[in-house]
């Protein structure tokens, strides 16, 4: 039918090329629809292809009073920021960014197919309901109050860990000036936020198999590890794929509001908790140093390209149906 | 259900086998609830401690229960900061409102265009879509654009517009509007409706899940933003959102180490008043998102497994 259709108005189009020799044929014809398209077109254009002109700064020593004027460097930026092998600044930042994006990723989805796979053999239908209700919660509040509960949490003077330390008769802890504490912190951070809807997700996809399957293992008296084990899991592997592979995917993208909510700009914590994006920010809202943020930037998206294309390529192999373009 | 268990019955294996389900059911209502309980209890000491005295907090910290219960924190918050807050509501209200409206007309007008066979480039436009999801410039050449170029720096519509629409809603949107019969749409135009009439009295009133969906993800996504009201509009104190007043109000982080009470307790907002003003900023969430949830759980469902 749809190709049907789209052949029809091909043939047309060939007409009335011929028949006028009209280049603009198919904007006559249908007007409305490029008028339609206008906000699109506008808002894309100014919002993200504009602003690629501006990667030409990663190549300049960027000047404010100059703009788009400032002197040419070449790979000047870049070298500062490769400079010194494993201590360079990339490294520190590709390292961090990639390791809190592994340690997400494996984490929360391992705690979200636990959930999930648990709610769907509890029968009480009104506790799974409420749960799931209660499980969604963090993840409709903004990252400003997560910061501040954590900062509730772990603060020197009264935070609810240094209190219940102290009741305990401990010494209390000085949190905001241990770097160690800080990605244990924040991947549980991550975790209890993805939890509530990476479980829905995943427990969508536990509802779409087949009921069938499982009252044929009820008939075969497998018990409900057994059902776990030998029908939820294996045909919920393909959506684990799926999902795992688009998160491969963004590996180089960071979660900017966590980390920057939660430790800031804290020079102490830094080493083990800055990532591209909070680099980029800084290197804007901190340091002024335009050059070198658009240049981590670029590296960012240049990179995070290669690695989009590459999970397409997979997926392109295996299954054509879910390949992203 | 029925025939099954009688088959079970039949080998005598029933209560063997209930004891295991039952200590199974046990388990995973043990985990869950755990699971559920974590999640909520950051909230609980919140809202607590809102409700607790200065006193009483920095002596002894939070708790899940409050400490001396008193309105106090809110009364101060609301005669001294009233004025703040109240405004701060109707900056993010609107920003809301209007950029919720906006991105739905927008990004639903893209996707029907886009969705329609008879359009000869949607694949190429698509693909144009489509590519700032590949490839961006990233956070300072964007600012520079919308600092230096479009001069929307000192305005609400730098909010407005940068989280007007993505690519991702206008595929939403497309893949909803390919799945609506096309003869709906022809028998339409027989009678005469042009494409835009077709848009507006024809697909709009159909996609009303969709408007649902993606209106509510878009609406939350400006009542918690604070980042771009952090790049453009810094010193505009009387354009301030809720998060980003609440934002300025927290700024801690140097402030939270060792030997810094003093600092706090002068020249800050005391503790209770910030997490006053936190409940006062997401509350109306809260309270709301039990209500919709269904919309952003079909929403979640499409665009991760099905996108």
């Amino acid at each position: 039918m749809y190709q049907v259709s789209s052949d029809a108005s091909k043939a047309l189009n060939k007409k009335a090329l011929k028949r006028g020799g009209k280049p603009f044929a198919d904007f006559r014809a249908h007007k409305t629809y490029y008028f339609m398209l206008i906000p699109l077109f506008v808002y894309f254009i100014a919002f993200n292809y504009l602003p690629l002109f501006g990667l030409y700064n990663a190549f300049t020593n960027y000047d404010f009073s100059k703009g788009i004027l400032s002197p040419f460097v070449g790979l000047q930026n870049f070298e500062f920021l490769f400079k010194g092998g494993s201590d360079s600044i990339i490294w520190r930042l590709t390292r961090n960014t990639i390791l809190y994006n592994v340690a997400f990723i494996v984490l929360s989805n391992i705690c979200q197919i636990g959930m999930a796979v648990l709610l769907k053999e509890i029968t009480f239908k009104k506790f799974v309901k409420t749960s799931q209700t209660l499980m969604f919660m963090p993840y409709f509040v903004s990252m400003v109050i997560i910061g501040s509960i954590i900062y509730n949490l772990f603060n020197f003077n009264y935070g609810v860990f240094n209190n219940l330390f102290t009741s305990l008769g401990m010494e209390k802890f000085d949190f905001y000036r241990t770097p160690w504490v800080w990605p244990i912190i924040i991947v549980v951070v991550e975790i209890w936020k993805s939890l509530g809807y990476g479980t829905v997700i995943y427990l969508a996809s536990i509802m779409g198999i087949d009921e069938s399957i499982y009252e044929a293992a009820y008939v075969d008296g497998a018990s409900k590890w057994q059902r776990i084990r030998y029908v939820t899991l294996p045909l919920l592997k393909p959506t684990v794929i799926i999902l795992l592979l688009f998160a491969v995917g963004g590996i180089l993208r960071g979660q900017f509001d966590l980390f920057w909510n939660i430790v800031g700009n804290n020079g102490l914590l830094l080493n083990a908790t800055d990532i591209i994006d909070t680099y980029v920010y800084r290197s804007l809202t901190v340091n002024f140093s335009i050059n070198l943020g658009t240049a981590a930037g670029l590296y960012q998206s240049l990179f995070g390209l290669i690695l989009i294309l590459t999970v397409n390529a997979i997926f392109r192999k295996f299954d054509k149906e879910n390949s992203l373009f | 259900m029925n025939v099954s268990s009688v088959i079970v019955d039949k080998h005598g294996s029933k209560i063997r086998k209930d004891a295991g389900t039952k200590i199974f059911d046990i388990i995973a209502i043990i985990a869950v609830s755990i699971g559920a309980l974590v999640c909520v209890i950051p909230f609980i000491i919140m809202l607590s401690g809102s409700f607790s005295t200065e006193s009483e907090v920095v002596r002894s910290g939070y708790s899940i229960i409050p400490k001396g219960l008193t309105l106090e924190a809110y009364r101060v918050v609301l005669t001294s900061l009233g004025n703040t807050i109240g405004r701060a509501y109707m900056v993010t209200i609107y920003v809301t409102a209007v950029g919720t409206f906006l991105g739905l007309l927008c990004s639903s007008m893209g996707g029907y265009v886009l969705s329609r066979p008879d359009f000869k480039h949607r694949d190429k436009v698509s693909f144009f879509v489509y590519f700032t999801t590949l490839f961006s410039g990233g956070l300072i050449p964007t600012y520079l654009i919308v600092a230096n170029v479009l001069h929307l720096n000192h305005s609400l519509w730098s909010v407005i517009l940068g989280g007007l629409m993505s690519a991702f809603n206008v595929f939403l949107f497309r893949n909803f509007i390919k799945g609506i019969p096309d003869a709906l749409m022809e028998s339409a135009r027989i009678d005469g409706a042009g494409d835009f009439r077709i848009y507006w009295q024809i697909i709009i009133p159909l996609t009303k899940p969709a408007m649902a969906t993606i209106g509510l993800f878009t609406a939350l996504g400006y009542w918690n933003n604070w980042f771009t009201y952090s790049l453009y509009l810094i010193t505009d104190k009387d354009k301030w959102g809720l998060q980003y007043l609440l934002y300025r109000m927290l700024s801690r982080v140097t402030d939270a180490v060792k030997g810094s009470d003093v600092i706090i307790i002068q020249q800050l907002p005391s503790e209770t008043m910030k997490l006053a003003t936190a409940m006062l900023v997401t509350g109306p969430v809260l309270l709301f998102y039990p209500f919709v949830q269904r919309y952003f759980v079909s929403g979640l469902v499409v665009g991760s497994v099905k996108g």
